[in-house]
């Protein structure tokens, strides 16, 4: 009795082992199931989704306008104090002074792409790009202004 | 005064395991007293990796400091998210859309199975088998890859917010989702051949680690660890939260109570969170995915609680509220730190390899215990 259960013991041991290193030997013949991607080789074919999260940017059109009022929603929207914005007052054409964008300050190193300040924009100025290589010699990079030097905000933007 | 290193008075050998230990996941320090090769005790030791998360999310607002909760346990952020928006919502009465609810499912028992994939690799390659690492992280991928498309992130997602979820589903939500179902049901079976069956696992598994369902309840453990001693504790059905008391599913107990009852639990879980999934990816309620709410939210004076069950365990969020637009104190139930309070009582009279073993099978992530 105790010999008989040893030996199918041994058996189903030696089965177990085999069944295992069939699937291991499947895998090494078939190079179709390699899903290794050579990485830095494919950065033209790799397309990350749309939504994907890299770093705040801001959208400027071709007259180099942005829609960015200024009004620091995003600023307090933002957990980790990343956004910094430093307003200016502009002199309308009627003579009035109105509160305008001077600087917006990005501090990509504290940020965590949790989207939230893009949500609290109440006019789309800012959206998340795809761009995810953020690696640089000086941590001073990473602090951007993210409006282009001499725009301004787009007309009829409130 | 615990002794780190040397000898007791007994000659009992003292080791330090971990914190800079490959098998600990992270930084775990456990302080060890061996006598020969058998455990005497076992001493984990925190505060590595504290980050004081609740006293952060006092200074946070209500919709800020969800995404602190993905720092903790990192593997099922996304519940961890859940938990706190239904604790917001509870506080606030908001009434969630029925399709932000059944998004909020999805993505959870998705988070669920990535959670428990990795967790299979690390725990095969802890016990000595390294191939089925490299297997879990292909399956894992494809998880990421969804939730990178309709999330935007692959580990950290931050998709609740209160009143639902961030954005709508990817249009190619539903059609990869049932792709990658298709895929891992065949990449189950492979799991299972691969290390469920083989002798070598059983041995190391089998009857080591027990853990009574008296202890189990005792010493707080909640998710796989106690459903493994056979305590019935899954708050998905105890207290359905959202669409979950509308679902068929079972809750998976064993009654072994060691590393191979946990193992299977958590294989069972697997193919549960699998039939979750394909009974709501064609009825996903159509509408809003998310609700109305304020811009500034403010919670009424009083104390709020909600629990989720995470790929660990219950985990449960309290906020004390003084009705201002932060929370005067928030406090966080995280399994993990329950589930490693057992592992003194489990790992007595083992040897010190079936420590890693016993570890493994916990699925202890250390930002979660040491928040």
């Amino acid at each position: 009795m105790f010999l008989k259960k040893y030996i199918s013991d041994v058996f189903g041991a030696v089965r177990s082992l085999l069944k295992g290193m069939r699937l291991t030997g499947y895998y090494f013949t078939h190079r179709k199931e390699i899903i290794t991607q050579q990485y830095p080789d494919n950065r033209e074919e790799m397309k990350l989704p749309e939504r994907f999260r890299g770093e705040v940017v801001m959208l400027h059109d071709e007259h180099n306008e942005h829609a960015c009022t200024g009004c620091t929603a995003c600023e307090l929207a933002c957990p980790n104090g990343t956004i910094k914005i430093i307003t200016k007052f502009d002199i309308t054409p009627e003579g009035k002074k109105k509160k305008a964008l001077d600087t917006f300050i990005y501090h990509l190193e504290l940020c965590t792409m949790c989207n939230l300040c893009i949500e609290a924009c109440p006019t789309d100025a800012i959206k998340m790009a795809q761009n995810f290589e953020h690696s640089v010699y000086d941590r001073s990079e990473l602090t951007k202004k993210l409006n282009k030097p001499g725009s301004k905000i787009r007309e009829g933007v409130e | 005064m615990i002794q780190e290193v040397g000898t007791t008075e007994q000659g009992d050998l003292v080791v330090n395991l971990g914190p800079q230990h490959p098998s600990t996941h992270g930084v775990l320090h456990l302080v060890v007293t061996l006598n020969g090769e058998t455990i005497k005790k076992v001493e984990p030791h925190l505060g590595y990796i504290h980050r004081s998360i609740e006293k952060m999310c006092e200074s946070l607002s209500y919709r800020q400091f969800i995404y602190v909760t993905s720092r903790m346990d990192y593997l099922s952020s996304h519940i961890n998210n859940h938990g706190c928006a239904l604790c917001v919502e509870k506080g606030m009465q908001i009434e969630v859309p029925p399709r932000a609810k059944a998004i909020r499912v999805l993505m959870g028992e998705l988070t669920r199975l990535a959670s428990h994939q990795l967790w299979w690799g690390a725990m095969a390659m802890d016990i000595g088998a390294l191939t089925p690492f490299f297997h879990a992280f292909r399956e894992r991928e494809a998880i990421n890859d969804i939730m990178e498309e309709t999330c935007g992130a692959r580990l950290t997602m931050n998709y609740m917010v209160p009143g639902g979820v961030m954005a709508d589903l990817h249009p190619n939500f539903q059609k990869r989702v049932k792709e990658f179902i298709n895929f891992f049901r065949g990449k189950l079976h492979e799991y299972d051949e691969l290390v469920t069956g083989n002798i070598i696992f059983k041995s190391r598994m089998e009857g080591i680690g027990y853990l009574s369902p008296e202890d189990a309840v005792s010493y707080g453990c909640t998710g796989p660890t106690a459903r493994g001693s056979g305590v019935s504790c899954d708050i998905r059905k105890l207290y359905p939260y959202e669409v979950y008391g509308e679902l068929q599913f079972e809750e998976v107990t064993a009654t072994g109570g060691d590393c191979f009852a946990r193992y299977m639990v958590r294989m069972q879980e697997m193919r549960q969170s699998i039939s979750i999934i394909e009974q709501l990816i064609d009825n996903i309620p159509e509408g809003q995915f998310q609700a109305k709410t304020k811009a500034v939210l403010k919670l009424p004076k009083g104390e709020f609680y909600s629990r989720v069950e995470t790929a660990r365990g219950e985990f449960g969020v309290y906020i004390i509220s003084e009705g201002g637009t932060t929370p005067y104190r928030i406090k966080f139930r995280s399994p993990g730190f329950s589930n490693l309070s057992a592992l003194d009582h489990m790992a007595r009279g083992h040897k010190i390899g079936d420590l890693v073993a016993i570890m493994g099978t916990l699925d202890l992530v250390i930002p979660d215990i040491d928040r």
